[in-house]
């Protein structure tokens, strides 16, 4: 008797095994063959020449003896990808002499002439990222791809702006809908309204509000004596107008998750700060803040890691230049104009891709490191 | 002198009272013009896009110099269609063959089904692969189970961006029954998005929660484990479906980057909407009417629905910070 249970509680736990291998089966190959396997190929094809369209060679096959026309494989090209992609090289400029005199040449302003950059870069292959004067000396940074290193610039002045402004506009929002008045749900409908239209979609219109020189924005800054602004048309505006679409677009996701973390915070908690004679802003302090801290360090980590993706928006209102003058140009763009537009340079598209890859994961590592700390 | 104090009391909390009061409505002033002052920033472009859309082309950008960017002072639905746009005496082009609608110059429902039905099927496909799955790592004894999860929950982190480009050599080399491989399909831009980590973990999350209880009276019951999944645990979990279902459909209806390298050179029959609208504002001549009607029409539904449901979409997205 015994020993019958015994078998077909065995034969119940096989046929367990195999439900559970069935029902896990479909999730598990899609996952293998659209996302580990893709995510090993791109560290495999970085260190590879493998471009997009391979170019066709000709071939003598060994069993015919006829010349067939085949696509090239890839060669291996060892870190030469990402010795292109990171190379970064210091020169110190010097001034130029007067030969006769022996004087350094000034312009008109008094500034100091330097040697024009190219003279420097040019035999290096390298492109220009950068001028500085550092303690009187002009020093000259380049770079064996600059637009890399714009891109990582850029976007860590995009991260740097928006994640404490998108987060803390979302705690502001959430603690505006949650007041207990006529209405708060009608504004937190609106609020979150820009989240559930498609970027792509909103991009297109926010590019017609952003223009110049008739464009909704600038004719309404324009009432309070403000602007005109370039926006996208300026380096040193594109950026900033870059940023406050993506707030308006995506600050009502996390809204609306602050939203549930203030109302799982107890009542008693505000009470028994009042009794202790908190105000508002101590309230906030002592009482809110804290209770969030889980909820904050999720907003901010997930923030951070979307915002690195940046690439729509962008691509969008720069038809995929990453204009002007690179002032927009983001990792994950010149990821795909490398490898999926102009360059076809799949193999070098795929060292961006690991590259940005462990920045996202070691920045997101440090963030929960400092924002965690002190939990115990 | 007792009537005098008592005098003076009742001012002095009339006085406090009447300053409480003002403090209030100083308050509630502030606080709601903050808040609608706020709605006029989330709302001015949705705005100004619906309103441009039914209003002639040529005095749309002229409007944005005034609050008429708000109002649609003159009414014609020329941007979304006008059919006789080619005859002499048509009524919505003043000049013959100039000034096409939206839907004469590109499929417009076509491309609306096409984003509809991709991102139907990669909700609905995913809710039955991720909910199976997790049911499988949550409910279900077998060996591995443990490392399956913790691969799962690391491959959450994975970025998409970072495997596109493999991704299309790959698609580009599989077989498919109609076509030589997947590139310019639907499938191209459903299959690969159906399986999704975070979905696995959010129903995972929920499906250990459920007590034990259920399955071993189901069990006794003579349920096998499928149809415990389908008869209890599927319908104990509609919150976590309709999250998972609400997230799928935000992530991916506005999905971009993947389309448009996947269906690059499929044309309209084929793109969804937000890479068709790249194609359609890169066409000469930049008509911002026309532009207007297919950003409206593109946005306008999925604000209804979001509307009518927004409870949902709301308990969705503060349920995936809840888990996340």
């Amino acid at each position: 008797m015994a020993v019958h249970v015994k078998v077909r509680s065995g034969g119940l736990q096989r046929r367990e095994r195999y439900l559970a291998y069935g029902m896990m089966a479909p999730a598990a190959v899609l996952l293998i063959l659209f996302l580990i396997v893709p995510f090993v190929m791109a560290f495999g094809l970085s260190f590879t020449n493998q471009s997009l369209v391979p170019p066709l060679e000709t071939v003598v096959d060994e069993t015919t003896g006829e010349t067939v026309q085949r696509q090239k494989p890839p060669d291996f090209i060892g870190t030469d990808n990402y010795q292109n992609l990171l190379r970064i090289h210091i020169f110190t400029m010097e001034p130029l002499v007067d030969e006769q005199t022996g004087e350094v040449l000034r312009d008109e302003a008094g500034g100091i002439q330097y040697e024009r950059a190219r003279t420097y870069l040019r035999p290096e292959r390298l492109e220009e990222l950068f001028q500085i004067d550092l303690f009187g000396t002009r020093y000259l940074v380049g770079a064996g791809d600059a637009s890399f290193y714009r891109s990582l610039l850029n976007i860590f002045e995009f991260v740097i702006i928006v994640v404490p402004v998108q987060t803390s506009l979302a705690l502001f929002l959430a603690m505006l809908v949650n007041q207990k008045i006529r209405g708060a749900n009608v504004f937190r409908t609106i609020y979150f309204s820009p989240v559930v239209t498609a970027m792509a979609i909103v991009a297109v219109l926010w590019f017609f509000l952003y223009n110049p020189s008739d464009g909704l924005i600038n004719n309404f800054l324009k009432v309070f004596n403000i602007g005109p602004f370039q926006w996208l048309e300026h380096p040193a505006s594109a950026l900033i107008a870059i940023i406050i679409m993506s707030i308006w677009q995506g600050v009502g996701f996390q809204m609306v998750i602050y939203l549930a973390g203030l109302q799982e915070i107890s009542e008693d908690l505000y009470e028994a700060a009042s009794i202790d004679g908190a105000n508002r802003i101590q309230q906030f302090r002592f009482v809110t803040l804290p209770s969030l801290r889980n909820t904050t360090l999720f907003v901010a980590i997930s923030t951070t890691i979307l915002a690195f993706k940046l690439f729509v928006q962008v691509d969008v209102m720069t038809f995929g230049r990453g204009g002007p003058e690179n002032a927009t140009i983001t990792p994950i763009l010149h990821m795909v104009n490398e490898g999926f537009r102009s360059a076809q340079r799949v193999g070098y598209a795929a060292a961006i891709a690991v590259v940005f890859v462990l920045i996202v994961l070691a920045i997101s590592l440090i963030q929960r490191r400092v924002l965690s700390y002190g939990d115990h | 002198m007792a009537t005098t104090l008592e005098y003076t009391q009742s001012s002095e909390a009339r006085a406090l009272e009447r300053r409480a009061w003002i403090r209030k409505v100083v308050f509630y002033t502030l606080d709601y013009g903050l808040m609608i002052f706020l709605a006029l920033f989330f709302l001015f472009p949705i705005v100004v896009m619906v309103v441009s859309s039914v209003k002639p082309d040529d005095i749309i950008t002229a409007d944005m110099r005034s609050l008429n960017a708000f109002i649609p002072r003159e009414f014609t639905t020329a941007n979304f269609s006008c059919p006789d746009y080619q005859s002499p005496g048509s009524l919505c082009s003043p000049r013959p063959g100039e000034n096409p609608g939206l839907f004469e110059r590109l499929p417009f429902g076509k491309i609306f089904f096409n984003t509809i039905f991709v991102t139907t099927s990669i909700v609905v496909g995913g809710l039955l692969i991720n909910s199976m799955a997790a049911y499988a790592l949550a409910r279900l004894d077998w060996p591995g189970r443990r490392i399956v999860l913790t691969i799962i929950i690391a491959l959450i982190i994975i970025p998409f961006e970072s495997i596109a480009v493999p991704l299309l050599l790959i698609v580009r080399e599989l077989p498919w029954f109609t076509g030589p491989n997947w590139l310019n399909t639907y499938h191209v831009q459903i299959i690969p998005f159906m399986a999704d980590a975070f979905s696995i973990f959010l129903f995972y999350q929920f499906f250990i929660g459920i007590p034990k209880d259920f399955d071993e009276a189901a069990r006794v019951d003579g349920a096998s484990g499928f149809t415990i999944y389908s008869r209890i645990i599927v319908p104990l979990s509609r919150p976590v479906f309709a999250t998972v279902a609400i997230l799928q459909f935000l992530a991916y209806w506005g999905a971009y980057l993947w389309p448009l390298m996947a269906t690059a050179s499929g044309g309209f029959d084929i793109q969804p909407l937000p890479v068709a609208m790249q194609v359609f504002f890169g066409q000469a001549p930049r008509q911002w009417g026309d532009v207007m009607a297919f950003a409206s029409l593109a946005t306008v539904p999925v604000l209804i629905v979001f509307l009518l449901f927004q409870k949902w979409f709301v308990q969705s997205v503060a349920s995936a910070g809840v888990k996340g």
